[in-house]
């Protein structure tokens, strides 16, 4: 349906887009006891550390090896050696996810030579899983890097020995970056009522969910296990969430030998029932009747909600899955997609109800924005949505002048119905009250001014 | 990159720091550019220093080349204040591809910098080097000039890949930058005998505000902050000053000490936190003013001025040292001086039991050794997991420190405040100090405290000794 185009602009004004080591970090905080490690200088480190305490509102563990001018000439070997070192003694944790940057992209340092060489070296390192993921900030964003990182863990730690005996409960589910520690929750409510037994990766909602440990801890404070990834193989199905966990699903698949089914989105009625029906089909066990209840009142909350959404213009940026999520949901609740902005290149981008995505920045989303009733879009969306004057709401990563961005629930039926409540009211608060003008057409309106001004 | 090693191997041989110069001379050359352990570094680099010292400049282009990572990330992200333009809140990057990697940035940088003047015309343009653009070898001085000579404006080469160094380093580099580009270019319309610049302010959460009616009211002008809500034709026509204050530790101290060298400005270094630093500024404002021919009465309307307002300031923290008596303070600052904190926070009726010094000079520490007397410990580098046991056992009843262990001690349930640069909360000038023991107030009184220490009613797993601490 959309026309995909890029913008061909020289120079990105408010960027929408973020590069895809950070979404590689994220990825690898998703599991227990994990320290993400990028290969770089140290602002490539400190800037995302700060993007990430002020989203999620946490301490993230992450380290940078530190590249200082000379060490990238000369090759990074040294400098990562010294980092996997001291983050294992120091820190003592299970998995060191090492993400690449521009800076040792180009100068081609090869990491997976450079962590066998480290390994034979090193026999303090024997008990940590070290996995390695190229992501270059030139190529790609966010999404594409969180995806690669989990590829590139289902390749390194999923146990590819066929497993003859699946665990007839275990559903192994791959969530996209966009998918929320809140989001993890609702759908392990909804895989157990199904007695199932899921287990995802990542995992954010065991680490990045705003829990209070009982003891500090320098890594990870939660999330999947890397013993649990490597028995990914004895599952009897994988879930993913978002087009960019294809990539993994497919991996696993020729990995361990376990089907996959790809859900492209979990916003809105049909995307769930879709949802229900397969979970009820592979566990044996009908839907439960709080399901039924739920998806009643998510009926309940489209009829209440439908005034409000029906005929309104929403200009969108956010990442692909995202985007098609929340574009879809609204599509289907009556609003028109008057601006539909990304960050990188999908097969979604065809399915978007807009009649062109462009591949762009948030000042390409305010100048199509004008007359829009709302924009939906991360927290730099703000300046954009307040010399507009219009509502935004505030979704995507990162989002760091409200609470709660963590437990943004927008799957499933009861997450769908929120997410109606909370746009909506924020329609609704918009509302414009009448006035005696308001009915007066507009060439008259300006007539009776001019009328009103000679008689003056 | 010849130019920009010999620049850093000058700005880090700064004969102006005192930190510096009392190192021995092999230290010396590394300057404020300690090497970094790989695995276990922290802080930002030399292009986030570079950003955070420029920005503040509210009606210039900040436009920063190289891919989206340097800028993507943390555009936006500071709390320096405009009382005018909002342009530098706008952000600016060619956000580099693979195309640029393999024929080079140049054509793109020109154009990129030629679009923005065209939508946004400002009076100049700040480009910002990063490591990539740096490794593939864009001539970024070369760039800029051939834009400023053709767009008729300034544009400025901000030289700061970051993997030269550490975020102190681009403080200092972004120093150079105007004080070759930008410093002395213009003139102002009229000068007066009560002109000066505040050098290294950012006002952040609007703190230069918090100071500037009391200059107001004296009749002392701020021709220049440097770099704290500047338009750039002010900080062009900062050479004729007459005297400058230079704020938030060293650094931008080669900007001040250059400025003296060149422009005959004598500087003095101050700071506008704690009742009697703020006194101090002031007072050494004066005092230079009229060295260089202001007329003497100011140093009297000063000293009533000082009196008046350090009265109102104790008068105002008065009423809080009932609340405060006996509550024990842990204090991690950034840049903000440990000491003259201190002072402001044991007036309020609170004990600092420890302070971090991992910033201060020899003399801070002696200063800092004074204040507190014996009952205090100095951190040098305190590991967050021994902040948390501090914290978690009860030893503090506070902690005050930058964002970065934020969650050490409100994962430890503990009160906890924000000092450093990201704070929301202005605490400058006498109004600041007010307002910074009135948020130490806020943060102990709150009633969550009790109701989250204590566990779960139905939770019989909890042992006595962990009741114990929680209940302390």
């Amino acid at each position: 349906m959309a026309r995909v185009t890029i913008s061909d602009k020289f120079c990105t004004v408010n960027p929408l887009k973020m590069s895809p080591y950070i979404g590689a970090a994220l990825a690898f905080l998703g599991v227990d006891n994990s320290m993400p490690l990028l290969h770089g200088s140290q602002g490539c480190t400190s800037f995302g550390l700060v993007l990430f305490v002020r989203h999620f509102r946490e301490a993230i563990p992450l380290q940078t090896t530190a590249m200082s001018e000379v060490a990238t000439v000369l090759g990074g070997f040294d400098n990562l050696e010294q980092a996997l070192v001291n983050i294992a003694g120091r820190t003592k944790p299970t998995l060191i996810g090492i993400a690449t940057t521009g800076i040792s992209e180009i100068k081609g340092d090869d990491l997976g030579g450079f962590i066998k060489l480290i390994r034979a070296h090193h026999p303090e390192l024997d008990g940590i899983a070290l996995v390695d993921v190229s992501t270059p900030d030139f190529q790609g964003a966010f999404q594409d890097g969180w995806a690669s990182a989990v590829t590139r863990m289902v390749e390194e730690l999923v146990d590819n020995s066929h497993f003859d005996t699946r665990l007839s409960r275990r559903v192994n589910v791959l969530p996209g970056c966009h998918v929320t520690p809140g989001d993890i929750d609702e759908l392990r409510d909804i895989f157990e009522a199904f007695s199932l037994d899921p287990i995802f990766l990542p995992d954010l909602s065991g680490s990045l969910d705003g829990h209070i440990p009982t003891e500090f801890t320098p890594t990870s404070l939660g999330g999947i296990s890397v013993e649990q990834i490597r028995r990914m193989g004895s599952a009897c199905w994988t879930v993913a969430i978002g087009e960019q966990m294809r990539g993994a699903a497919i991996t696993l698949e020729h990995h361990a030998g376990v089907p996959y089914k790809l859900f492209s989105r979990l916003t809105g009625l049909a995307p769930n029932d879709d949802l229900m029906g397969f979970l009820s089909k592979i566990s044996g066990v009908p839907v439960p009747k709080k399901f039924r209840r739920q998806r009643s009142q998510l009926i309940d909350a489209m009829l209440d909600g439908h005034f409000y959404f029906g005929g309104k213009r929403v200009a969108i940026a956010a990442e692909p899955d995202l985007l098609f999520a929340l574009s879809r949901w609204l599509h289907e609740m009556g609003c028109t997609i008057q601006a539909a902005v990304t960050t990188t290149q999908s097969p979604v981008l065809e399915d978007i109800p807009a009649d062109e995505v462009l591949i762009g920045d948030l000042e390409d989303l305010e100048l199509r924005s004008v007359r829009a009733d709302l924009i939906v879009t991360h927290s730099h969306g703000r300046q954009a949505a307040g010399r507009l004057q219009t509502p935004l709401f505030r979704i995507g990563i990162p989002v760091f002048d409200r609470l709660g961005a963590g437990h943004q629930v927008t799957v499933g039926y009861r997450g769908t119905r929120n997410l109606i409540f909370d746009v909506g009211n924020l329609l609704m608060a918009n509302v414009h009250e009448p006035s005696p003008e308001t009915w007066i057409p507009k060439h008259q309106h300006s007539q009776g001014l001019v009328t009103l001004q000679l008689l003056q | 990159m010849g130019t920009l090693g010999a620049k850093i191997q000058q700005v880090l041989n700064e004969p102006g720091c005192a930190t510096n110069q009392g190192k021995p001379s092999f230290d010396r050359k590394k300057g404020g550019n300690r090497l970094l352990a790989p695995g276990a570094a922290a802080g930002g680099c030399a292009f986030d220093g570079a950003k955070i010292a420029l920005q503040p400049i509210t009606d210039a282009v900040h436009l920063i080349h190289g891919p989206i990572n340097c800028e993507g990330h943390s555009w936006d992200g500071r709390g320096a204040k405009t009382s005018g333009s909002s342009l530098y809140r706008t952000s600016f990057t060619t956000a580099m591809t693979e195309q640029d990697i393999i024929f080079g940035g140049e054509k793109h940088l020109y154009k990129a910098i030629k679009e923005a003047v065209r939508k946004y015309d400002p009076p100049a343009v700040f480009v910002y080097q990063t490591c990539v653009p740096a490794m593939i070898g864009d001539d970024l001085e070369a760039v800029c000039k051939a834009a400023a000579k053709r767009l008729g404006r300034p544009v400025i080469p901000v030289n700061v890949p970051g993997f030269v160094g550490s975020k102190n380093l681009g403080n200092k580099l972004a120093g150079e930058a105007l004080l070759d580009y930008v410093i002395g270019t213009e003139e102002p319309a009229e000068v007066t005998p009560y002109d000066i610049n505040i050098i290294g302010e950012y006002n952040l959460s609007g703190e230069l505000w918090q100071v500037k009616p009391l200059l107001d009211e004296l009749g002392i002008r701020i021709l220049a902050c440097i770099s704290g809500d500047a338009k750039y034709h002010e900080i062009a026509r900062s050479h004729r000053a007459r005297a400058a204050m230079m704020v938030c530790s060293k650094a931008m101290i080669n900007v001040a000490r250059k400025m003296e060298e060149r422009y005959g400005i004598p500087y003095f270094e101050g700071s506008f936190y704690g009742i009697g630093d703020m006194s101090d500024a002031l007072r050494k404002i004066a005092q230079l003013l009229v060295d260089r021919g202001a007329p003497a009465e100011l140093l009297g309307r000063t000293e009533s001025i000082i009196e008046r307002e350090e009265a109102r300031a104790w008068e105002r923290i008065a009423p809080f040292k009932a609340r405060l008596a006996g509550k024990r303070a842990l204090l991690f600052t950034g840049g903000v001086k440990s000491w003259s904190v201190v002072v402001a926070m044991q007036e309020a009726g609170l004990t600092v039991i420890g302070t971090s010094v991992k910033k201060s000079t020899p003399d801070d520490k002696q200063r800092i050794k004074e204040i507190m007397k014996d009952d205090a410990q100095m951190f040098d580098d305190l590991k967050p997991r021994e902040m948390y046991k501090m914290l978690k056992e009860a030893r503090a009843d506070i902690m005050l420190s930058g964002g970065r262990t934020q969650f050490v001690a409100l994962k430890a349930k503990m009160p906890w405040l924000d000092i450093n640069q990201e704070r929301h909360h202005a605490y400058a000038g006498y109004e600041g100090i007010v307002a910074l023991v009135g948020e130490i107030d806020k943060a102990l009184s709150n009633p969550i405290w009790e109701q989250i220490r204590k566990p779960a009613p139905w939770d019989f797993s909890i042992t006595q000794d962990e009741l114990s601490i929680h209940v302390a």
